[in-house]
């Protein structure tokens, strides 16, 4: 705190932000008091909905007024020349700042980049904005600074479009653009949550390279308390608008003082799999049996003359087993092909070729007729919570349309089924006539839980199923799920692209990468000593708490 | 699903809020589209009980009074025979609300059927559906409905027909479109995953998710093939006189409109009156239904 | 990109030859002749004048040998009048139509973008809801009621302007161009509006602001490009509905246009002109529409890559 005093760049004292709403006024930030220096790194930290980035927003002018009304703080930017309030300053200042002393990095490098102009030309407007260089001079910087970050052949890839580039090196462009100004202060908006976990580690050494030569103050906006703790000096937990505790990274992650940050800091997974009370079945008769499964996707093209993507092979080659009573992980980064397997295992997809039994039982010859039995017997949990639940339904109906198809429950008696149901997956029974728009992420994710189990299934794929989730609900759904696994004897094929989750459910873990499998085996024994050097570069890139 | 009597039983619990009734709420709030909506409850009770309510029968001439502008006895005038202009144009709703309803009701029967099975299908039986769609398209249909009424004379049926054949591409493109993007949504995949059938999913799981954009498109059509019903009888194509039609009295009015401006003026704000309360209705019921706002 | 044009005018064959195959035989279908009209017509010249445009042979044989003379361009002589070839007539009446047609499309263009444009930028305001209802105007006032009440309005109780002709006095032209720009106006500024909505609510645009560009910038540079695309895709299929449906405006206006003749000439049974001009507006309307296609190709850089990429 000592260092933020003297030289401190940007001072935020009792900001509070409502939006107007349907329903009145909603508070958004309550009373948000923060401070930090020069060549130091705050991170805010908060789940989903706690305003750490409204809060970051509202100090450049960035959130629309209206809804938005701030109402009430100052927020003090010092730099060398002169200092000013953020908050009572007119548009006019504040976009001589924005851009130029005070610069942003957004997730998603994806949407973030204008599609329809040149990666070089989005990289030279802030020069050509701000410090009146000449198009040729700013060209020259930016193809320094390209270099700088990692772009290779920066020359040449000036002139493309940001579709040419993968999304890693698409945040590398951001952050050139972000630094080509030589900014003072730097927000980073969950930087890294877009990315594969590799990429992220290397973005994160990226950025905190950067700062350091530069000597720029950094608030990095993030949910992910591990890359927090990899990277921040200070940090400032936030709920519900606001501030809980701050204070030194260290200090707040061994000693945390707020009852919510030790909740935030016991949800994220750590460690192995809690012992259980029952032991897979054995490995000669397992329940599900994969072999040489392949699946190829044929791009279809946009119209009729349209040319034709090329064909992906999505899934190569890939045989495992999965034993009764047995939580296998199946980890890989996206495009890994992870999904595509999921859903070839239980015939949502029609593998290319490879075998599929269940129990002994060849699925892939099956026509859709024949599968339904069996298709009882083996359930899909989906990763989107928002998706995956027909918003024209009613928890009842979602719930019931199951149990009727199959006619597991008669009319009669469907509704006391569908409420033991909802006991079984924490729902409270009022809200059995409620749609799932009125429900949170987890209560969503709850009765997409409850419709995979229905039908008493035996397998369960459960395909990411608490990565749109906040770390405090992802440990809920964890639990339940485990829980779940126990009390009704379930098999289940875990996919996720979150090592440390799948670290704590798995039993035994499948990697995969480009569609191959390129290890397997017990999951302790697995992290202990990793045998194919993508996982070892895979695991050396989780960050730890 | 007939989930009321099950539940009634069971629960005395507190309902949810559909997005049915949410959208209901926002159109609620949104004033132009609610005076649309009553514009045209207003016009379709005239134009039903317009044999009772009006005082002059249609074909009811006048030749001593002739053209006359709007008094007590006639309120918009009279045309040049001496009919009573307010009437004329009740009559004439009949027939532009019948055109409207029937034609748009044809097309979307098409449309959504067409639309269903090509985005349900996938693959090539859609590539080979939709390209006769870009085929149609292509073609110069004004022309040949023109063509097909001059041709084979006024008449009423093959009007709808052609009307029909023209709006229900729109309507295809719009629900195929719809579908191919539910058809990858996970609820779906849930859906083929429990085992239900491809007709269940259409049912169930389809077509309720589509009716938002369908029901929009629907209000948007209905003036377009009112407009295109005044449009041939405007040009002496479609409705035959002494029946009456707003395009047809639009017709009339233009030959006589320096002398008697009232003849063009009060068919003509019939015809834009009932397109405005159309097309608000549209726009309001787009915004109501629209998934996005449907967020906060 | 030179291989999708090629497939797409291949393509664009059989649908030539399916709308003049209905076109032809659904004229010769329907009762009545092109010279039954005409009542005091003895046999001998009935049969004299059927023999000359090979009305006398079979259907068939007059199908091929109207698509023969088509593939040479030649559409054939006119059946109404005599010594005319359709060809000229086209010629005659095809510069006036494109002339209204490109009027009407630069006015519908820069009001309506420009409405579109403005309403976007503060949505739910009055900034929105004036232009906005004035176009919603545009579209409730169909061209056969606009045009006169045009007329009614400046030319007869204001005298203005003049109430019909082409050409003759200056401002005559402006009343036609816009009653028949009125209805893609109101189009292009729905268009534009719910095009700029959708991309000024991107992530890219937050970018844009967040370089401390001004906002005309952000709108011009950054929003602008994305925002147009609907109403690029909307221009080519709407100048063709502009050229074939500029027929009302002709005959409200009394102008010598392509549209006025094709309506007599589908009263006439004037066979080969309907034909002529069917053909023609149908050529037109895939022509446009490919020229759209291009140019949204042409303005995304990642359907650009695709194409140039190549494969089919």
């Amino acid at each position: 705190m000592s260092k933020a005093k003297e030289d401190s760049i940007l001072s935020v004292t009792d900001l509070s932000i409502c939006f107007k709403t349907r329903n009145g006024l909603t508070k958004a930030v309550k009373s948000v008091d923060f401070e930090i220096a020069r060549g130091e790194t705050l991170a805010i930290v908060g789940e989903s909905g706690s305003g750490k980035s409204v809060t970051c927003y509202s100090l450049l002018g960035l959130i629309p007024q209206p809804p938005g009304v701030i109402e009430s703080g100052t927020a003090q930017f010092t730099t060398e020349e002169d200092k000013r309030d953020l908050l009572s300053s007119d548009k006019a200042t504040l976009r001589s700042l924005l851009g130029d002393k005070i610069a942003v990095i957004f997730q998603d490098p994806m949407t973030c980049l204008n599609p329809y102009l040149t990666v070089g030309e989005q990289l030279i407007e802030p020069l050509c904005q701000h410090k009146n260089q000449s198009r040729s001079q700013a060209r020259e910087r930016a193809i320094e600074l390209l270099e700088e970050v990692g772009i290779k052949d920066a020359e040449t890839r000036f002139g493309s479009y940001p579709h040419e580039f993968s999304g890693g090196m698409r945040q590398r462009v951001m952050i050139a653009m972000a630094l080509i100004t030589e900014p003072e202060l730097l927000i980073a908006d969950e930087p890294t949550t877009a990315l594969d976990v590799t990429i992220q580690a290397q973005i994160l050494e990226l950025l905190d390279r950067l700062k350091k030569q530069r000597n720029i103050a950094l608030i990095f906006i993030s949910h992910d308390l591990s890359v927090v703790a990899s990277i921040a000096e200070r940090v400032a937990v936030m709920r519900a608008g606001e501030i809980v505790e701050s204070g030194d990274t260290q200090q707040i992650f061994q000693q945390p003082q707020h009852p919510y940050t030790q909740q935030l800091l016991a949800s994220v997974p750590s460690g192995p799999k809690p012992r259980q009370s029952f032991q897979p079945g054995p490995a000669d008769q397992p329940l599900l049996r994969v072999e040489h499964l392949k699946t190829v996707f044929q791009g279809s093209s946009a119209g009729l003359f349209a040319p034709r993507p090329p064909a992906t092979i999505a899934v190569d080659d890939v045989s495992f087993e999965l034993r009764h009573r047995e939580v296998l992980g199946l980890v890989g980064e996206s495009g890994s092909g992870k999904s595509t397997l999921g859903r070839s295992v239980i015939q949502l997809i029609k593998p290319t070729a490879g075998s599929v039994s269940l129990d002994g039982q060849e699925l892939t010859q099956l026509r859709p007729k024949q599968l339904k039995p069996l298709r009882q017997r083996m359930q899909m949990i989906f990763q989107d919570p928002y998706a995956s639940l027909n918003p024209r339904m009613t928890v009842f109906d979602t719930l019931a349309e199951p149990l009727l198809y199959h006619r597991i429950a008669k009319r009669k008696n469907i509704s006391a089924q569908v409420l033991a149901l909802m006991d079984d997956v924490g729902l409270a029974h009022a809200d059995i006539r409620k749609y799932p728009h009125e429900f949170s992420g987890g209560q969503r994710q709850r009765i997409a839980i409850g419709r995979a189990i229905a039908t008493k299934p035996e397998l369960i794929i459960a395909d990411e199923p608490v990565s749109a989730l906040d770390v405090t609900i992802q440990a809920q759904i964890l639990d339940l799920i485990l829980a779940l696994v126990e009390r009704h004897n379930l098999s289940m094929l875990f996919i996720s692209h979150d090592l440390s989750v799948v670290r704590s459910i798995a039993d035994r873990v499948l990697v995969m990468h480009h569609g191959k499998l390129v290890e397997s085996g017990a999951t302790e024994a697995l992290w202990a000593a990793p045998s194919a050097a993508y996982t070892r570069s895979l695991l050396a890139a989780v960050p730890h708490l | 699903m007939e989930n009321s009597p099950l539940l009634e039983a069971a629960l005395p619990a507190e309902k949810g809020s559909s997005l049915w009734r949410d959208a209901w709420h926002r159109l609620q709030k949104n004033k132009m589209a609610l005076l649309g909506l009553g514009v045209m409850v207003t016009m379709c009770i005239a134009a039903l009980l317009t044999p009772w309510i009006t005082v002059y029968g249609y074909e009811e001439q006048n030749l001593l009074l002739g053209a006359s502008p709007p008094s007590a006895e006639h309120w918009l005038g009279t045309d040049t025979l001496g009919r009573d202009l307010l009437t004329r144009i009740l009559y004439g709703s009949r027939i532009s609300l019948a055109v409207g309803f029937i034609a748009t009701a044809v097309a979307l029967l098409i449309g959504v059927i067409y639309g269903t099975v090509a985005g349900y299908m996938g693959g090539r039986v859609d590539a080979a559906m939709m390209r006769l769609v870009d085929i149609l398209y292509a073609l110069p249909f004004m022309i040949f409905i023109i063509l097909l009424m001059v041709i084979f004379g006024r008449n009423i049926l093959l009007l709808f027909l052609a009307i029909g054949a023209v709006e229900w591409l729109t309507m295809a493109r719009i629900v195929r479109g719809q579908v191919q993007s539910l058809r990858q949504q996970e609820f779906v995949e849930a859906a083929v995953s429990i085992g239900l059938g491809p007709w269940a999913i259409i049912r169930r799981h389809l077509i309720p998710n589509t009716l938002g954009p369908v029901i929009v498109y629907t209000t948007l059509t209905i003036p377009n093939v009112m407009l295109l019903e005044s449009f041939l009888s405007f040009l002496g194509l479609g409705i035959q006189p002494p029946q009456s039609s707003w395009g047809l009295l639009i017709s009339y009015g233009v030959e006589t409109m320096e002398e008697y401006p009232w003849l063009l003026i009060f068919p003509g704000l019939a015809l834009s009156i009932t397109l405005f309360a159309l097309n608000f209705l549209g726009d309001g019921l787009r915004d109501a239904l629209d998934p996005r706002a449907a967020k906060d | 990109m030179a291989r999708f044009i090629l497939m797409r005018l291949l393509q664009a064959i059989p649908v030539l030859l399916v709308v003049i195959t209905v076109t032809f035989f659904l004229v010769r279908l329907a009762p009545g002749g092109p010279f039954s009209a005409e009542k005091a017509v003895p046999a001998e010249v009935l049969k004299a004048l059927e023999a000359r445009y090979q009305l006398d042979q079979p259907v068939i044989y007059q199908y091929f040998s109207y698509l023969g003379d088509l593939a040479h361009g030649d559409f054939g002589p006119s059946f109404k009048y005599p010594g005319r070839s359709v060809n000229e007539m086209i010629a005659a009446g095809l510069p006036a139509t494109a002339e209204l047609g490109l009027y009407a499309m630069c006015f519908a263009l820069l009001i309506g973008a420009s409405a579109g444009i403005i309403a976007a930028l503060k949505p739910n305001s009055a900034q929105d809801y004036i232009p906005m209802s004035t176009a919603m105007l545009g579209i409730c006032l169909p061209s056969f009621l606009l045009g006169p009440l045009l007329m009614l309005v400046f030319g007869v109780w204001l005298e203005w302007v003049p109430v019909s002709g082409w050409g003759d006095i200056p401002g005559d032209k402006i009343l036609p161009a816009l009653t028949l720009a009125s209805g893609y106006t109101a189009y292009i500024a729905r268009l534009s509006r719910g095009g700029m909505l959708e991309v000024m609510s991107q992530d890219y645009i937050r970018t844009a602001r967040a370089k401390g560009l001004p906002e005309w910038k952000v709108v011009l540079k950054h929003g602008l490009r994305g925002g147009m695309i609907p109403v690029i895709a909307f221009i080519g299929p709407a100048f063709a509905g502009l050229l074939s449906g500029s027929f009302v405006v002709e005959t409200i206006f009394q102008i010598p246009g392509l549209g006025r003749f094709y309506v007599q000439a589908a009263f006439n049974r004037d066979y080969t002109m309907i034909m002529g001009t069917t053909v023609l507006f149908a050529t037109l309307i895939i022509l446009f529409n490919l020229l759209a296609d291009i140019v949204a190709v042409w303005l995304n850089p990642r359907l650009r890559d695709l194409y140039r990429s190549g494969g089919a």
